[in-house]
């Protein structure tokens, strides 16, 4: 029977609650949402917090998915069936319900977060992929207020992040751009399983050039989920298989991953080139009203 | 710590580590072994109950995460009329071998057809897909549901047909 290490629980009763808890607890404190990635890692004793600060209450602070003239705002507490299942969302930025429907399985996704899976920032997390391609930006409040980090510096690699003590994760602001669309795709071994490998794109056309391209791989490496020399070489093309060709292979130049159960090194790497061409050419094609 | 939910219907109080997992408080403390135990990973889908009207796995989430709120186990689907649709389903089309997998199954059927009463098998299949069974090979799991659902239009259809 696996069962966490003893804890004291707490519930918090908003975010400032929350946060003046943490900063009284210190390192041993941690924040409970889903709990899908926390609980059992505790359960394997990986983790071992003392204190447990339990934030599903907090549904009207961190709960919600905002949109302005410019920027989709989306609470920490955001379940990944409340991403899949927004239509508003899957019609600005396709790439959540690409993603949203091979995270783990819909019982999971009831209770898995936005911000859990950011916070956890496992190398195989998708969702911190598609926030990095589509070029967000992490709220982070501490007692001292809001500060405001972009998704490339909030992922720090494995299992790490710019949130430190006293801090949570609230918001995930994403910038919404005209003529641009984004797309993902996943190789799994079977429904629910974390990826073999996956890749992530998001792009923005002028007329008929790439202005702007991001492509985030999953599980084939660290730091990974925003890969820079990709969109050095996408800014200012036109769109072509040719284009594609040389882009997935500095995905596959970039990927660094270990030969495990899921896949040969070999294999994965393969993969991060074809699901980059995939995801390039469905967010195009998106982009430019052929799909 | 003390940790007060309503289950099935009924308000209950109990005394608990922080760390039980609510798949064990509702077996060990409360003695609702209706819900299996499985895998204890999130993966087998056998522990799945529901929390305010919503499938959950119970083996990871915490009983005091559940303080406050409505849990409903299989315990809680037969009611004062009778087995529920989805029960009667399994009955009829064999959606059961060995038995394991089958409360978790059936509370998100009965969570699927009340969000959507007539799913089609493709639907069904992604509702059960983070469920694990290995008897049946799912064709009669997916049959047993289709025939609760259609039971349910029917007796819907009745209803309404029926003189004032």
């Amino acid at each position: 029977m696996q069962v966490p290490a003893p804890f004291e629980y707490e519930r918090a009763t908003s975010v400032d609650h929350a946060i003046a808890l943490m900063e009284r607890l210190g390192d041993e404190a941690r924040v409970v949402a889903g709990g899908h990635s926390l609980i059992p890692m505790m359960k394997l004793r990986l983790a071992m917090p003392e204190y447990l600060i339990d934030i599903n209450d907090l549904t009207e602070e961190l709960q919600y998915i905002r949109f302005t003239e410019d920027e989709v705002r989306i609470g920490a507490l955001t379940r990944h069936q409340q991403l899949l299942e927004s239509d508003e969302l899957a019609a600005v930025f396709p790439i959540f319900r690409d993603a949203e429907k091979v995270i783990a399985d819909p019982v999971v996704r009831n209770r898995g977060t936005l911000g859990g899976s950011l916070c956890q920032a496992d190398p195989s997390e998708d969702l911190s992929a598609v926030c990095d391609a589509l070029n967000a930006s992490c709220v982070i409040r501490n007692t001292g207020g809001d500060r405001v980090v972009e998704m490339h510096d909030f992922h720090r690699g494995p299992y790490e992040t710019a949130v430190i003590e006293g801090e949570m994760l609230t918001e995930v602001r994403i910038p919404i751009r005209p003529n641009s669309s984004s797309a993902y795709h996943k190789v799994e071994r079977r429904a629910g399983d974390w990826a073999v490998a996956s890749a992530g794109a998001a792009v923005t056309m002028d007329g008929s050039v790439i202005a702007d391209g991001r492509v985030g791989l999953c599980a084939v490496g660290p730091n990974l989920t925003n890969v820079q020399p990709i969109s050095d070489a996408l800014r200012g093309q036109a769109p072509s298989e040719e284009l594609y060709a040389t882009v997935g292979q500095i995905a596959a130049d970039n990927a660094n991953p270990a030969t495990d159960t899921r896949g040969t090194a070999a294999y994965k790497t393969h993969l991060a080139k074809e699901l980059t061409v995939r995801s390039l050419r469905k967010a195009v094609e998106r982009a430019t009203g052929q799909a | 710590m003390e940790i007060s939910m309503n289950i099935n219907g009924d308000d209950v109080t109990m005394e608990a580590e922080p760390r039980t997992l609510l798949v064990h408080f509702l077996r060990d403390h409360l003695g609702l072994t209706g819900t299996h135990w499985g895998c204890d990973t999130s993966n087998c889908g056998t522990c799945v109950v529901w929390v305010d009207e919503e499938p959950v796995k119970s083996c990871t989430h915490l009983a005091a995460m559940a303080g406050g709120h409505r849990v409903k186990t299989v315990e809680g689907l037969e009611t004062a009329d009778g087995l529920d649709p989805v029960q009667e389903g399994f009955i009829q089309c064999h959606g059961l071998q060995c038995g394991y997998c089958t409360p978790g199954m059936m509370m998100t059927a009965r969570a699927l057809l009340d969000k959507d009463p007539d799913p089609s098998e493709e639907v069904i299949r992604e509702a059960i897909s983070g469920q694990i069974c290995r008897c049946t090979g799912y064709s009669t799991i997916i049959r047993s549901i289709q025939w609760a659902a259609s039971k349910e239009r029917e007796t819907a259809v009745s209803l309404e047909g029926s003189p004032a």
